[in-house]
């Protein structure tokens, strides 16, 4: 049987970690490559790099951390922030990504999904779903892009029972409301997604307890949970982590 | 000196790079010479089993003789699923044919791809998994897998719904489906074993 994956992401903006409440008030929280090293030889399943310096523009600086990262890092790791083409994300997984991550780019051009999927297989194309709860719409929540600067009418459920058809291998879901706030993942948003698809999802946003994580895999349905805040300030080591979800019953690799 | 066969397919850096990290010499190359030369081989793969196949062109020959003739051989992943016959992956290819069986697509009720942290039983008598424990997680990413049928071949399963090869040993051939450079310390710890292997049988 697959375990449950302990996912840390780093957000880098100038080739630091950084990391925020809701997106902003960003906090430096050390050298990218340092830090993945490390949440590697602790036991992390997988690390996820975030480029938030351009959120519209792909960088070259990102391809240059995937090489130095890849030196490092001997598990899986994903990379995203401003992917638009293609041979982007060519470049990226050659240079020793595993996954790439797509977010703004899929929703102004689904067709990106499929394309990639027929060329590199669906399962290193992970879509990112920024989601926030919707104020007019009772119980449902929307797409935000451009790194949740920009609401847009798209439903986060129904985008990503879209998104596994277009070629999508994995959602990577973050609630807005709950980033940065520790005070637990938005598991009916998870849940709901969850349920709507076939492929793995990943929870984001909210982590501040080790109960968080086991709420996002059962009460939410997550194949992994990712956190930020709660790894890097030091608050719990991965092993904490999956020692805890282990006495609970949940299958981690340990 | 090991040599991991560079045939231009998918991800081939993070092999190389893990091997360097535990303080082996690995080479990447295409070099009939390097290849003749080599204390071991390494088949990375990643990518459609008939792309890798075509893309390793008259290098498969020579590998398949060298293999054959005692030199260790080590296949990852796709590189793994190219030792058997054949595969369906996209039509019928064959393989290198160093351990019969085929490849065939990990069936439909299981969710495909096989993506992500999986135990595996390590036999004792495997030499790829001296000095580890009795199982160990390894990381898969994959679609179809290799239903063994060579008598002579040591196996190691993990569970997925159904018991599914993870590991081969035929005399000095190795293969593993799972991604040793992508499975943190356990499997640096493997490709370890391969790399003293290879130094064994070169003195």
């Amino acid at each position: 049987m697959l375990t449950k994956r302990i996912i840390p992401c780093l957000d880098v903006k100038d080739n630091r970690v950084v990391k925020g409440v809701h997106f902003l008030n960003l906090h430096d929280a050390g050298d990218p490559v340092e830090l993945g090293a490390r949440y590697s030889d602790e036991g992390a399943d997988e690390l996820v790099f975030l480029d938030i310096t351009a959120t519209i523009r792909f960088r070259k600086t990102i391809v240059e951390l995937v090489e130095k990262v890849a030196e490092n890092v001997f598990i899986p790791f994903t990379v995203g922030g401003g992917i638009q083409t293609v041979d982007q994300i060519d470049e990226l997984l050659r240079s020793g990504a595993e996954k790439v991550s797509v977010n703004t780019a899929a929703v102004q051009n689904p067709q990106l999904l499929t394309e990639a999927a027929q060329r590199f297989g669906n399962q290193c194309i992970v879509l990112a779903i920024d989601a926030r709860r919707s104020k007019e719409r009772k119980g449902k929540w929307q797409v935000t892009i451009k790194a949740g600067s920009e609401l847009t009418e798209l439903d986060a459920v129904e985008w990503a029972v879209r998104a596994e058809k277009l070629g999508a291998g994995e959602i990577l879901l973050t609630s807005m409301d709950a980033d940065g706030t520790k005070a637990g993942y938005d598991n009916e948003l998870n849940k709901a997604v969850s349920d709507a698809v076939n492929i793995p999802v990943i929870a984001s946003g909210g982590a501040g307890k080790l109960e968080h994580l086991y709420d996002a895999i059962v009460e939410g349905g997550a194949d992994a949970v990712l956190m930020a805040s709660i790894t890097h300030f030091g608050n719990y080591t991965i092993t904490q982590m999956k020692q805890y979800l282990a006495s609970r019953g949940i299958p981690v690799n340990l | 000196m090991l040599i991991v066969i560079d045939y231009n397919v998918g991800n081939v850096r993070s092999v190389c790079n893990a091997f360097r990290h535990i303080g082996c010499e690995a080479k990447l190359s295409c070099n009939p010479e390097d290849i003749e030369s080599a204390a071991g081989l390494v088949l990375p793969g990643v990518a459609a089993f008939g792309y890798a196949v075509s893309a390793l062109g008259s290098l498969a020959e020579l590998i398949k003789k060298l293999a054959l003739s005692g030199k260790p051989l080590l296949g990852i992943c796709v590189g793994y699923q190219m030792l058997f016959d054949r595969s369906a992956e996209y039509g019928r290819h064959n393989g290198l044919g160093l351990v019969a069986g085929d490849v065939i697509p990990i069936p439909a009720e299981q969710t495909v791809p096989h993506m992500g942290w999986n135990l595996v039983k390590l036999p004792e008598d495997i030499d790829l998994f001296a000095h580890l424990p009795e199982e160990k997680h390894f990381y898969f990413a994959h679609s179809f897998y290799a239903d063994v049928t060579d008598t002579d071949a040591k196996i190691a399963y993990t569970d997925y719904g159904f018991p599914l090869p993870a590991s081969v040993q035929k005399g000095s051939i190795y293969g593993t489906q799972f991604h040793p450079e992508k499975s943190g310390k356990t499997g640096l710890k493997v490709l370890e074993n391969f790399s003293k292997i290879c130094q064994r049988k070169a003195t």
